[in-house]
């Protein structure tokens, strides 16, 4: 099937198989392997991409429903020499030890930042007419989409945490 | 995967030709039908993506109740039905992670009617009615069993109806690997009666525990459940997370828990 992808404000022609995966296009088709493929079955996150700002599993979407959606990947947070204010929290914090689910970890991060921002609630959150505590236990229920088979999560807890005003994030204050 | 051909209409008219081709399949968010055609457990002909049909998304009050569109995600009905029916909206918050939720739809979740899925027991306690491009189907009659509804082939949920209760809550006792309920029960207390409604737990699905909705309707407390003997076991979901009757006594517990929270 034709098709065009819009990635990273960027837009591709493609010939591909309907069959193919939304994460399978970015990696095989256009080069972008920043996107992960881990479980390919979404459940460990490392596939985590942006479509029209929303968080997704790419290995779940087929890459022929996405036409005329704006796909986001870590390649359009950031780049050496210009990190995203996330990217560089994750190395200031070690975030990560064999990295592989970093890109995932990243981009879940973002729009769980961008969520909490908005007041979206989540499974810890007591009172759904309050705004969420900025807490601990809120940022990892948040981010249980996201595994790390090295067990980095302090590091990933703190690079967010640290990186939560530069993303944007208004209610920052610490609630634990 | 097997191969495919694949269509995205824009509307629910396109979409209802689409699905007419033989063995062609409905694809809302994908979240589970993708990794069944990965395992090849499916083999459709032909998928139908319906998640380019504007006039099957949204959130919308409906007279008293409330207008779910099919291929609405659950991450949307979180947010939008936080304060319209808070237990719906706590329900969609929890189900399995937030990439999930950003997928997931309500219609394909009532129409897979996995038996551990949270939807069903929501939409069975809130007095729901399945609307398909067909038809309007009360929730009682939706869910016949085990991954089996009364869709006709080629059928779309197109949306979903509840009805707002007085107070309404649902305890879910969680899988911690995969997030589903290993049991979970949604309470819903109405002017007229009480619907308990069960996932997680029976062999044929989701269903409506009455001897609870009895003594509720009489007696609006936890302690009114005390007195009921949990359901039976034998008819349960037994696997390596709990046996039936394990599964059973789950039922109690958990209905006194989303009484106790309303």
């Amino acid at each position: 099937m034709q098709i065009t992808l819009s990635v990273n404000g960027e837009s591709h022609a493609l010939d591909i198989d309907p069959r193919t995966t939304l994460l399978d296009a970015l990696r095989d088709h256009l080069d972008l392997t920043g996107s992960k493929k881990g479980c390919d079955h979404g459940q460990c996150g490392a596939c985590t991409v942006h479509v029209n700002g929303r968080r997704i599993n790419s290995c779940l979407a087929l890459a022929v429903m996405h036409e005329g959606d704006e796909v986001t990947t870590i390649e359009g947070l950031g780049e050496p020499g210009n990190l995203s204010p996330l990217q560089a929290a994750f190395v200031r914090h070690d975030g990560f030890q064999c990295g592989y689910c970093t890109p995932g970890q990243i981009m879940s991060a973002k729009s769980m930042l961008e969520e909490f921002g908005n007041g979206w609630p989540s499974n810890v959150t007591d009172d759904l007419t309050a705004a969420p505590d900025f807490s601990d236990a809120e940022i990892k229920e948040r981010m249980s989409g996201n595994l790390c088979r090295c067990s980095a999560y302090p590091g990933i807890c703190r690079a967010i945490r640290d990186a939560a005003p530069d993303e944007g994030m208004h209610k920052t204050e610490a609630a634990e | 995967m097997y191969d495919f051909e694949f269509e995205r209409p824009r509307s629910i008219a396109d979409a209802v030709k689409a699905l007419k081709t033989e063995e062609a399949i409905a694809f809302s968010g994908g979240q589970t039908l993708m990794p069944t055609m990965k395992q090849r457990l499916a083999m459709p002909s032909k998928v139908v993506s319906l998640t380019a049909i504007e006039e099957m998304r949204g959130v919308r009050q409906d007279g008293s109740g409330i207008w779910i569109g099919g291929a609405t995600t659950h991450a949307t009905v979180a947010r939008e039905t936080k304060d319209s029916y808070p237990a719906l909206s706590s329900l969609a918050a929890r189900i399995g992670d937030p990439a999930v939720r950003a997928r997931g739809t309500i219609g394909g979740s009532v129409a897979n009617n996995d038996p551990s899925a949270c939807y069903p027991a929501g939409v069975l306690a809130s007095r729901g009615v399945i609307v398909t491009d067909r038809r309007e189907i009360p929730a009682d009659d939706f869910f016949e069993g085990m991954f089996m509804t009364a869709l006709e082939e080629g059928e779309i949920v197109t949306a979903v109806k509840v009805e707002v209760p007085e107070t309404a809550h649902y305890a879910k006792f969680i899988q911690p690997a995969s997030r589903f309920p290993l049991t979970a029960v949604f309470v819903a207390k109405y002017g007229d009666g009480v619907r308990v409604a069960v996932t997680g737990a029976s062999e044929s699905g989701v269903f409506r525990w009455t001897e609870a909705e009895d003594a509720l309707s009489g007696d609006w407390s936890a302690d009114a459940v005390d007195g009921l003997s949990a359901p039976d076991g034998s008819d349960m979901i037994s696997d390596l997370h709990g046996t039936g009757d394990y599964r059973a006594h789950l039922v109690k517990v958990m209905t006194k828990r989303a009484v106790a929270a309303c």
